[in-house]
């Protein structure tokens, strides 16, 4: 057992894996360029040391660069790409469906907009079109959650894949799951794509707010299976269902409420495709009230599935209606004093916990 | 001047375009029947381009089509049958009436389910090229596109890492002068607009006449070597014409009439290929009526079989969403 961060975490599933099967490789914009930030937060730095890549290192005389791999991609299995967001996910369709793993990197999630449709329209339907004759075990690696960057750099898009049949959607948020669950998407015969918190890597880039997910994972090879919850936190009277760093927050939001005599249960549904219903029932059954909480968008958004869901499906076990607290319906501003309004804060969930315990 | 090819290669890919020319007739006529639904893309006109560019291919090797998928498919090696069941919807198509005139494929032939996203096919391509140059493997993959997916961004961001990354793909423009219904005029500079725009991206190209199967087989066989050798992508622009409109109910009213003469009549690539063989005694026309007759009796059986054929289970909707599921 050793205690590392995400970054850690991550890297050490992807190269355990790369170890294990030669077919799984990785690329993106900087994916592992010397001296550079390995993807942009850490998690591909030093990979390409063992399994080569393709880079030009400036020379310790000061004069020029020495090049390698450049002209041999066929045995680089770290490949640092050109920005070209349609070309990284079509790549990774078309290896993929050719006997590879790909495990891309796309620096900010938001950029997966510009791969829209290599993602929605080729990775999640050609093994559906193709009647099964085809599939395609890629990870694409999306890095989310408002970070004091701006509009463009900040959404957690989660949702919109949700709505994708042929796309499983992950969002591991410790160690052990981050580990874990990235060995099992890599092992996923489907497209897989992994939602990382900005402000749970815990890696060398060090980003105002963030928090410590570092924990211990075992020395040994595992995995995480998807569509299982974890309860993060046993309670009673209320249940929240919350995913990355929100539950973290809701994690502080509940020592405080304990204190106020309210007992909260914590649910991390860990993957949104396949979800895991069962947990959420269970819990509900002890404690009949739900609150959802998302740092995406109010409007729609997997908590508002959620919510759909037990509303059809087991309202009688809420003693009160669903209290969903998520993002503002606006863009994520800059300015971290309102980022810290529109993103939902621990104040917030407070809020609504001590309205919610009321009724 | 072109090399004529040997007696049986000549008769093979005749025969091959002239199979491609009777289903693409057959599957017009069920269509004004009103039996088939859907739509059509048709290839009807653009035979030497898929026969030519597909009949040294190995099996092993890929190719990936566009919204306009028979001719590819059929070339590449997909049974007839097997296509118009997918026509028709039902369970014994190549995609198991999942995939329609669209996504037609069978990768055991090396067909990659057909693309109907204008240059969508490009990247996975590529992305295949990769994956048997990390494999250690000769296999190369042929990509067909329209003119019009030379203006995609797909175009530009795969042609820069194929000719960066030297990827044993073969880029096929079958440029037949419309991007549906907008002349290829109206979008772009060049006059050639995949073969002009290779240069800049490191990869060589020819610009060869589409409708002339032994000049499409040349350029084929040249880029084939090259990118099984590793010496990496070339991009042929091949110059061809549809007979029909871009999809059903398309009179075609926005073409001049004297160039829809001029390809249709004169350049027919199936019509001059038959006589070329003729003249050359490649076979007798009375030998070679035979064998038509064979193609035309093999698309008619396909298609009593399609249209007897049972549909899909409901059930079947659901499997496959995620593999082996």
């Amino acid at each position: 057992m050793a205690e590392i961060s995400i970054a850690e975490a991550l890297k050490s599933a992807i190269a355990e894996e790369m170890r294990r099967d030669p077919s799984v490789f990785c690329l993106g914009e900087d994916e592992d360029i010397p001296f550079g930030m390995g993807g942009a937060f850490t998690v591909t730095s030093g990979l390409g040391d063992e399994f080569g890549s393709n880079v030009r290192i400036p020379n310790q005389n000061g004069k020029g660069y020495t090049v390698k791999g450049a002209d041999d991609i066929g045995n680089v299995r770290v490949l640092n790409t050109p920005i070209s967001e349609i070309m990284l996910a079509g790549v990774c369709v078309g290896s993929a469906m050719a006997g590879m793993r790909p495990v891309a990197d796309l620096q900010y999630g938001d950029f997966l907009f510009c791969m829209m449709d290599q993602l929605v329209n080729q990775a999640a339907k050609m093994c559906y079109m193709s009647n099964g004759q085809v599939h395609v075990p890629m990870v694409m690696r999306a890095p989310c959650g408002a970070t004091n960057r701006g509009a463009q750099h900040a959404q957690s898009l989660e949702s919109y894949f949700v709505h994708v049949p042929g796309l499983k959607v992950i969002c591991p948020s410790t160690a052990y799951d981050a580990k874990g669950m990235m060995k099992q998407a890599i092992r996923d015969e489907n497209p897989v794509l992994v939602f990382e918190h900005k402000l749970l890597y815990g890696g060398k880039r060090k980003e105002a707010g963030q928090l410590s997910a570092s924990g211990e994972v075992p020395d040994g090879d595992y995995t995480v299976e998807f569509g299982k919850a974890a309860v993060r936190r046993e309670g009673k009277d209320i249940t929240i269902v919350a995913n990355l760093l929100m539950w973290y927050k809701a994690m502080q939001a509940a020592e405080e409420l304990k204190k106020e005599g309210i007992s909260c249960e914590i649910i991390d549904p860990r993957s949104l495709v396949p979800f895991d219903y069962d947990t959420v029932l269970a819990s509900l059954e002890k404690t009949g009230k739900l609150m959802i909480v998302q740092e995406d968008h109010y409007n729609l958004g997997w908590g508002a599935q959620l919510e759909a869901y037990i509303a059809e499906n087991a309202i009688t076990l809420l003693d009160a209606p669903v209290t969903r607290i998520a993002a503002y319906d606006c863009p994520i501003p800059f300015s971290p004093t309102l980022e810290n309004y529109v993103i939902p804060s621990v104040d917030r969930i407070l809020e609504g916990a001590r309205k919610l315990a009321r009724l | 001047m072109h090399a004529f090819p040997a007696k049986d290669k000549a008769l093979g890919m005749y025969l091959s375009m002239y199979r491609i020319r009777k289903y693409e007739e057959s599957i017009y006529y069920l269509f004004l029947e009103g039996i088939m639904p859907g739509t059509i893309h048709q290839s009807t006109g653009e035979e030497a381009s898929a026969v030519g560019m597909l009949y040294d291919l190995r099996k092993d090797d890929w190719m990936a089509s566009t919204h306009r998928p028979a001719g590819h498919d059929i070339a590449k090696g997909i049974s007839v049958r097997a296509m118009m069941c997918e026509m028709f919807g039902k369970a014994d198509g190549c995609c198991g009436g999942k995939g329609g005139a669209m996504h037609t494929g069978d990768i055991s032939v090396g067909a990659i389910p057909a693309n109907a996203i204008v240059g969508g096919n490009l990247p996975i391509a590529a992305g295949a090229a990769l994956a048997f140059k990390m494999q250690k493997k000769d296999n190369v993959v042929v990509c067909f596109f329209g003119d019009g997916a030379s203006n995609e961004g797909s175009y530009h961001e795969t042609m820069n890492v194929a000719g960066l990354w030297k990827l044993p793909v073969i880029f096929v423009c079958e440029n037949n002068l419309f991007s549906a219904n907008t002349s290829i005029k109206l979008t772009c500079v060049q006059e050639n607009v995949a073969a002009d725009r290779a240069a800049v991206y490191g990869i060589p190209s020819e610009v060869v006449d589409g409708n002339n199967v032994i000049a499409v087989n040349e350029a084929a066989q040249r880029a084939i070597k090259r990118a099984r050798k590793g010496d990496g992508p070339t991009i042929l622009e091949l110059k061809t014409y549809r007979h029909g409109g871009h999809s059903r109910n398309d009179a075609c009213g926005y073409r001049a009439k004297d160039e829809q003469e001029l390809w249709i009549e004169k350049k027919d690539p199936v019509k001059n290929f038959r006589k070329e063989i003729l003249d050359r005694k490649v076979i007798t026309e009375k030998a070679l009526e035979k064998k038509e007759a064979e193609i035309e009796n093999e698309i008619e059986e396909a298609v009593e079989y399609a249209k007897n054929a049972p549909l899909p289970a409901n059930e079947s909707a659901l499997e496959n969403v995620f593999w082996g599921e």
